[in-house]
């Protein structure tokens, strides 16, 4: 196939006529450029996907697209994405949320998301503040942030986004970060080519009330030094010269020099691990994030569909019959006529 | 043999109300729904009053744990469940303790003697025996030894232990099938249906009903036993029917009638769980169901089905109703059909799960933020939830709204013989959906029916109309976000303009009065049978009365202020402190009168009829 043939649409197609209102410099544009793109990439018919989101900054993203969309309210854009996803078990659903929306007044709907694996596609903007509030701590700033509402420093341990999916038994659990587009691009695809919930934790920043919270991910020679770029069926290495790499042992994961420990101890990445230990440990190496920080997918197995096993527990009930009757069905709980 | 005629001699009674009562682990639930499935089947009217505690397993033997189900069997069309029962069966002393108060005046009192010991009686609050002290004196008092009696029938059924006394309600049972001559065989082949998986137990229920029945043809203890004859029901299949029950058949009625597959989304919450129970054994029908993580994901998966070409059906109680506030709100800006049911409870708070009340009539009015109007219904009876679930998915539908239905514990439990309606001829109440572009080669997803103000609803998947809805307030038409003040003010009254339009859509109110009548008396929602009854007791006192009864409490029939104002005097009976009265002196300025009961309960017939005698006293 040629070219022409496969790229029927541009990322223009996927622009809606609405005028993008984020701040000046802020890392939302980027995430938007690589969604269009990517979508113009796969070809995706405009009218099979679908856009929901919950409130904050990133919650604006839906009307930008010109896909179908939802604008949700606070934290319940996964709920509101399971019913889509449920009457029609064809469209390409993905979720637009944030840290305070999605972990914070949406908790709860978001560990239920990826236990039950809808395929729902969640995309979590975490710039570790509020900022459509104007600059209070969220969920996952760091311990001790000064803010509008913690002037003294914010209290409470911040959560780690990937370790929470992890455990709420998400089958595809990836990482990555704004600026990097074409990082974000093939993310988006690997979510998108996964059948069942994924969880992308997406680094954002905020330049008006966060700036440069991810700032040992972005510089050059930060990025190099501190970015483990996760590859499946490889040795996890990194640093300038790979000559850093990742042991597994009992107590977790841990950073070694590769000449001290030789290649062959380092920890292979294994997305397809059933067990998702090896996946959480990778999780836990770094928080923040600061100091270096594992990127990409850290895991995506195969489990059943929520969906598919719903329509199959529905076909088994009919028997092929097709469904019931319910004036059947009103009578076999017992009637009796009178003449 | 049970099956001989009895040799006895019979008693014609036109009604009768029996009142099963023992520990909630005692199955009296079961044994009345079975008495009452009896005699459906027999072709009495009737209808049903369970009471049952909140607590799961309250402690055994006291007040706190005893269940009752009411009773009231017919020859003649009744209403209501009874306000005094004729005959109580109590299986332990604190069932007997509970329940005396509500006994007729000279009254038959069945005790399950047994349990009349020592500890039982002193958990229930009792210094001395009530059966030898002389207290019951003015009751007919039959003791029935029924836990040995139990024992000795199951004893070559296999079940051993605990399991021998679990079948004394079966004992029960049998009893009172036989001494108001039910016939036993649709106990018997349900007890074959139910246990087929267990035999032992099987056997087990079905001796000790056998034995209860020739318990009573045997000894001497009873003089006679009662008939009540079939009643003059419609003719027609019937089926007896709880509230929750008819609340699915009709969600899946409205379902095929609107050519559309359902999804219910719900968290379990007393008393709505049933709704969710029942549909969940409805795959082969097509019907899907959802238990969400909690009430605000039951809503928000509703609306997301709604979003996406269903139709999207929420059901909890009161405190549910408070958490899915937020969601109305955005299915009313949105503009998608939705159904919420709220089964009202005792509140506020979680104060009485297990028992009525109708307090939730302005919270489903108002309960929300911002001018947010939509429709609300109310269910009148077990029998009519079927009809509304129709009605409010009809409007739902034409009107892209969502719709609150209320019910409340009493219907939801409560049972009474229902006339199956002909489900061939469903009125067709299906809406289609866009296809196409529907303004100069463009969709406009907020351009509306110039006559009932709905906009288009475009599902997605469809090509060309691709759009987006949120909860940001709409520009007229485009349906892009809009901040506009003058814009924002024209939303809002177009939305309410769309609502109250509804009102030229319902029928009218009917009145149902005698000539000359001053007083009309208005209900809605469970109120229905209890009203009808004392209305029609009153009227045999020769009071003079006009009664009305409301389905559609937003908008109100239009001709509802016009028959208001034809009576000098309105009455309201309500279980809440004063709603419905409120509404209707606020829109129409009439002097209506609050009739209030707030004790979980159901109104009695007496009650009304008294409040009626009083009112019309010349
Ligand atoms: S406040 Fe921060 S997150 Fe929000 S739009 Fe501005 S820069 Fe972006």
């Amino acid at each position: 196939m040629t070219d022409t043939e496969t790229k029927r649409y541009t990322r223009a197609d996927f622009q809606s006529d609405q005028e993008v209102r984020w701040c000046p410099g802020c890392g939302d544009y980027t995430i938007l450029a690589s969604m269009q793109t990517f979508l113009a990439e796969v070809g995706l018919d405009r009218e099979k996907v679908v856009f929901v989101s919950g409130i904050g900054c990133s919650s604006r993203f839906p009307y930008y697209m010109s896909t179908y969309g939802f604008h949700g309210i606070h934290g319940r854009a996964p709920a509101i994405a399971s019913g889509i996803a449920l009457a029609n078990p064809g469209l390409s659903v993905w979720v637009i949320t944030g840290d305070g929306d999605a972990l914070s007044i949406g908790g709860n709907h978001i560990i239920h998301a990826m236990r039950r694996n809808l395929n729902i596609k969640v995309l979590l903007f975490n710039n570790q503040i509020y900022g459509l509030t104007k600059g209070q701590f969220s969920p996952t700033s760091e311990f001790g942030k000064r803010t509008k509402s913690s002037p003294s420093g914010a209290l409470g341990r911040p959560f780690n986004p990937v370790s929470l999916a992890l455990g709420a038994e998400a089958t595809f659990v990836a990482r990555t970060i704004d600026m990097d587009r074409p990082h974000t691009i093939e993310v988006l695809r690997r979510a998108y080519q996964h059948r069942g919930a994924a969880f992308i934790e997406i680094y954002q920043n905020c330049n008006v009330f966060n700036d440069k919270a991810f700032a040992e991910l972005t510089g050059k020679e930060d990025r190099l030094a501190n970015r483990i770029n996760l590859q499946h069926g490889k040795p996890v290495v990194f640093g300038p010269n790979q000559e850093r790499g990742v042991v597994l042992g009992a107590s977790g994961a841990r950073i070694v020099d590769v000449a001290e420990v030789g290649l062959e101890a380092l920890h292979v990445h294994d997305e397809h691990a059933p067990d998702p230990s090896a996946a959480f440990a990778l999780s836990r190496l770094s928080h923040g994030p600061h100091g270096p920080t594992p990127m990409g997918v850290f895991r995506d197995v195969q489990r059943s569909l929520y969906e598919d096993d719903l329509q199959r527990q529905v076909s088994d009930a009919q028997g092929g019959r097709g469904p019931a009757d319910l004036t059947e069905l009103i009578r076999q709980t017992g009637t009796w006529t009178i003449n | 043999m049970p099956d001989e005629t009895p040799t006895l001699e019979q008693e014609s009674v036109d009604h009768v109300r029996i009142r099963f009562a023992g520990d909630s682990g005692d199955g009296m639930q079961l044994a009345g729904a079975r008495f009452t499935d009896a005699s459906a089947i027999f072709g009495n009217d009737l209808a049903t009053l369970p009471s049952y505690p909140a607590e799961i397993r309250a402690p055994a033997g006291t007040i706190a744990g005893v269940s009752s189900f009411q009773v009231h069997i017919a020859d003649s069309d009744i209403l209501t469940p009874g306000d005094n029962p004729d005959v109580l069966v109590a299986m332990n002393p604190a069932a007997l303790r509970a329940n005396l108060a509500d006994l007729a005046p000279a009254g038959t009192i069945v005790v399950n003697r047994d349990a009349f010991d020592e500890r039982n009686l002193e958990r229930a609050g009792y210094t001395t025996n009530p059966l030898r002290d002389g207290s019951l004196r003015g009751y007919t008092v039959i003791e029935v030894p029924m836990e040995e009696m139990t024992r000795e029938a199951v004893k070559d059924t296999g079940i051993t232990g605990r399991g021998v006394l679990r079948s004394k309600n079966f004992f029960a049972l049998g009893l009172m099938i036989w001494m108001f001559s039910r016939p036993l065989e649709p106990t018997l082949e349900w007890i074959k249906a139910t246990f087929a998986k267990d035999e032992a137990v099987m056997r087990a229920n079905e001796a000790a009903l056998r034995a209860g029945y020739n318990f009573g043809l045997n000894t001497e203890q009873f003089r006679h036993t009662y008939q009540v004859r079939p009643a003059k029901l419609k003719p027609g299949v019937h089926a007896n029917v709880t509230g929750n029950q008819t609340v699915a058949w009709g969600l899946v009625a409205a379902a095929q009638a609107a050519r559309l597959p359902l999804l219910y989304s719900s968290y379990p919450i007393t008393p709505a769980s049933d709704i969710l129970h029942e549909l969940s054994r409805y795959q082969r029908l097509g019907v899907r169901t959802f238990q969400a993580e909690d009430e605000i994901a039951a809503i928000g998966v509703a609306l997301g089905a709604s979003f996406g070409g269903n139709l999207g059906v929420t059901g909890t109680s009161g405190p549910g109703l408070a958490l899915k506030s937020e969601t109305m709100s955005l299915a009313v800006m949105t503009e998608l059909p939705l159904l919420i049911i709220d089964v009202q409870r005792g509140g506020p708070s979680t104060g009485l799960p297990t028992k009525t009340e109708q307090a939730d009539l302005l919270m489903a009015l108002y309960g929300r933020h911002g001018e947010a109007p939509l429709p609300v219904l109310a269910i009148a009876s077990p029998g009519d939830a079927f009809g509304t679930m129709i009605e409010a998915a009809r409007i739902a539908l034409k009107y892209m709204t969502p719709v609150i239905v209320l019910s409340d514990g009493y219907i939801a439990n409560s049972a009474e013989p229902w006339l199956l309606p002909n489900l061939d001829a469903l009125p067709d109440i299906s809406v289609p959906f866009v296809t196409g572009p529907n303004s100069d080669g463009k969709f406009m997803p907020y351009l509306r029916d110039a006559q009932t103000l709905a906009r288009g609803w475009a599902v997605p998947g469809t090509p060309g109309l691709e759009h987006r809805v949120g909860g940001l307030e709409k520009e007229d038409v485009t349906g892009a976000v809009s901040y506009t003040p003058a814009n924002h003010e024209k939303m809002v009254l177009l939305r309410e303009r769309k609502i109250a339009g509804i009102a030229d859509d319902i029928p009218a109110v009917v009145v149902d009065a005698d000539e000359g009548a001053d007083l009309l008396v208005v209900g809605w929602g469970s109120t229905y049978p209890a009203i009808s009854a004392g209305v029609r007791q009153a009227r045999g006192r020769g009071a003079k009365v006009a009664r009305a009864h409301l389905r559609h409490l937003n908008p109100f029939p239009r001709n509802l202020g016009e028959v208001l104002r034809r009576y000098r005097q309105v009455l309201v009976p309500e279980l809440n402190r004063g709603h419905l009265a409120r509404l209707l002196r606020a829109e129409f300025l009439v002097d209506a009168i609050g009739m209030s009961k707030v004790q979980g309960m159901p109104f009695k017939t007496f009650e009304i009829e008294e409040k009626i005698v009083e009112m019309t006293r010349p």
